[in-house]
């Protein structure tokens, strides 16, 4: 009798374990709540509008970058005969830091902007993500390429987002997604290349830049207005400085990042 | 039966490889290298190209294929021990074990298709330690020095079935060493393994200065640790001691005496290298070692007393099936 009372205890167990894993990750048919009003569009004015130019600068030496090490894959291996480095600081020669992403974090609340119908794009090329920081805007289509001839996972590792890993086995396919948060940043990595990472700043407006040569950026036709202006790096954090864009003007502002 | 007895051996040894292979999967951060389950990149699992097996791949999904190996030789064992072991406790002790792989499968499956969640992940690996204990303990009541009742020369003078303060030893130190490897599992799969980063120390200070629940966790496991190596070189002292004659009681207290030396000083090193693929990856199986020999010291210990009661229960199973083909048993009924 106690025999049968386990038996059938595990059997249940094992079919509930059974239909968890059989699951869609929780979707259910639950009538959609009542949609918040959406904020109205802000109506820019060409003649009006500002830009901000700045650069960003690195104080301090940052870690030598450490080429990448891919025999774990020979087609990686193959792919890449210039041994790639890490870019987890890419410094110029003048101090300047790149793959800085700077965007406007507040002064644009009440207003929303149009979703641009051209897709962002993210390249697997060379077993490595091109480009390595980069923003989005929300309800925007990301496309994931795989211009490698060999297998890639996509995975992103968001907080506030949706998570997802998907397989790219072939080369030349791609894979389309859009972000329904803000979120600043969300992480993507592939598992089966472990030194393969890349950040996207999901923003409901265009208002964003990644620091390039001389550490530059420039966030262009922003309307007047005080802002607050925020600079991530991966390994460095972030920081954030206020502005004010009067009618027509370029302001510039730069960030310095220290490392100890 | 004796074949049965090294076929339980191989199944063992299998599950411990499984064990490692699956410590390379988290170690290597491996886990979601596949991201489909139970296909491979939309293959069927067994015809995945092994020209594919590459990087992350190679760990997850050779995890996957050592995985189906040792389900397979789950299922042989249990109609094996079916067909020949006369004795019921066995053959239901097969179809636990079966029924324990097919559930590890599929919180390994669970785990991959909702992103590695901690829970389901600690649970993979506490249900890993307990299927190898499983096919240990198997590979064990069907091996000739059980069966024959460990008759030496000096078992009348020290039966351990009688030594109760053993007996609890080995059962603390067994169930210590146990959710010692479930702390340890929790600070794998919270990614806690370096949330103190110096040792023997914690930030320069005996109690860490300030806390976090990784921090907590890590802390709990150095803790666990003292607790284990108290315990186990008590059980194997008083084995020393008391039991000197014993040599399948002396065989693995010695075992243990050195195994935990071993984990304690893999412990050490995981953090000191900063988590090295290698130390880490023993670590794991060195844990295991540690809590199957346990597991073998506490069941020999209490042999007879194990003994007695399947007897009592085997006397009522067909005696003509069992006197006509199980005749080495008959030391053991």
């Amino acid at each position: 009798m106690e025999a049968r009372k386990m038996w059938t205890i595990t059997s249940m167990m094992v079919i509930v374990l059974a239909g968890a894993c059989g699951g869609n990750g929780g979707d259910t048919d639950v009538a959609p709540a009542a949609e918040p009003e959406a904020p109205a569009a802000m109506a820019l004015d060409p003649a009006t509008a500002g830009n901000i130019t700045g650069t960003i600068n690195l104080e301090g030496t940052a870690p030598e970058a450490e080429v990448i090490r891919m025999n774990s894959d020979p087609v990686c291996a193959g792919e890449r005969p210039d041994n790639p480095r890490t870019e987890y600081y890419v410094v110029g020669d003048d101090g300047s830091l790149h793959n800085v992403f700077v965007y406007v974090k507040a002064g644009l609340e009440g207003h929303s902007f149009p979703t641009p119908s051209e897709p962002v794009i993210l390249n697997q090329d060379g077993c490595t993500y091109l480009p390595h920081v980069f923003g989005i805007q929300v309800d925007q289509t990301l496309h994931v390429i795989n211009n490698d001839p060999t297998l890639h996972n996509i995975h992103a590792t968001p907080m506030l987002n949706d998570e997802f890993n998907t397989g790219q086995p072939i080369e030349g396919m791609t894979y389309e997604r859009e972000f329904t948060e803000v979120e600043v940043m969300v992480p993507f990595k592939c598992d089966v290349h472990g030194w393969m990472n890349s950040y996207v700043g999901v923003l409901d407006h265009p208002y964003f830049s990644v620091s390039g040569d001389g550490g530059a950026f420039n966030i262009n036709t922003l309307p007047p207005g005080d802002y607050v202006i925020e600079a991530w790096h991966e390994m460095l954090g972030a920081q954030t400085q206020n502005i004010t864009i009067a009618e027509g003007e370029t302001a510039e502002i730069s960030f310095t990042f220290t490392i100890s | 039966m004796i074949w049965l007895h090294r076929f339980t051996l191989i199944l063992a040894s299998s599950t411990l490889l499984l064990l490692v292979v699956g410590g390379l999967v988290t170690s290597t951060e491996s886990g979601l290298a596949v991201p489909d389950w139970p296909n491979t990149y939309g293959y069927f699992m067994f015809s995945f190209p092994l020209s594919q097996m590459v990087g992350g791949i190679f760990y997850e999904h050779g995890h996957r294929l050592i995985a189906s190996m040792v389900g397979f030789m789950t299922i042989i064992l249990v109609v094996w021990t079916w067909l020949v072991d006369p004795r019921r406790w066995m053959r239901r002790l097969g179809a636990i074990a079966l029924v324990t792989v097919i559930m590890q499968g599929t919180l390994g499956g669970i785990t991959v298709l909702y992103y590695l969640p901690a829970p389901i992940s600690i649970a993979h690996a506490g249900l890993a330690e307990i299927f190898f204990c499983l096919t240990v303990s198997i590979a064990l009541f069907t091996s000739s020095g059980w069966l024959a009742g460990y008759s030496d020369a000096g078992r009348q003078n020290s039966a351990a079935h009688k030594d109760l303060t053993l007996s609890r030893l080995a059962v603390t130190t067994t169930v210590l060493i146990y959710l010692q490897i479930l702390v340890g599992a929790a600070m794998r799969h919270t990614d806690a393994g370096l949330a103190i980063p110096d040792f023997p120390l914690a930030f320069g200070h005996l109690i860490p200065p300030s806390w976090s629940w990784k921090i907590g966790v890590h802390f709990t496991h150095r803790v666990g640790a003292l607790f284990v190596v108290f315990a186990v070189l008590a059980t194997a002292l008083h084995v020393l001691v008391h039991h000197r004659t014993k040599k399948e009681l002396i065989q693995p207290a010695g075992c243990l005496i050195l195994l935990v030396i071993v984990q304690f000083t893999l412990g050490a090193l995981t953090v000191l290298s900063g988590k090295h693929v290698g130390v880490n990856t023993s670590h794991l199986g060195v844990g295991a070692l540690l809590f199957v020999t346990s597991v073998v010291l506490t069941l020999r210990i209490n042999h007879t007393r194990l003994t007695m009661t399947s007897t009592q229960e085997t006397a009522g199973f067909d005696a003509s099936t069992t006197a006509s083909s199980h005749s080495s048993l008959g030391a053991n009924r």
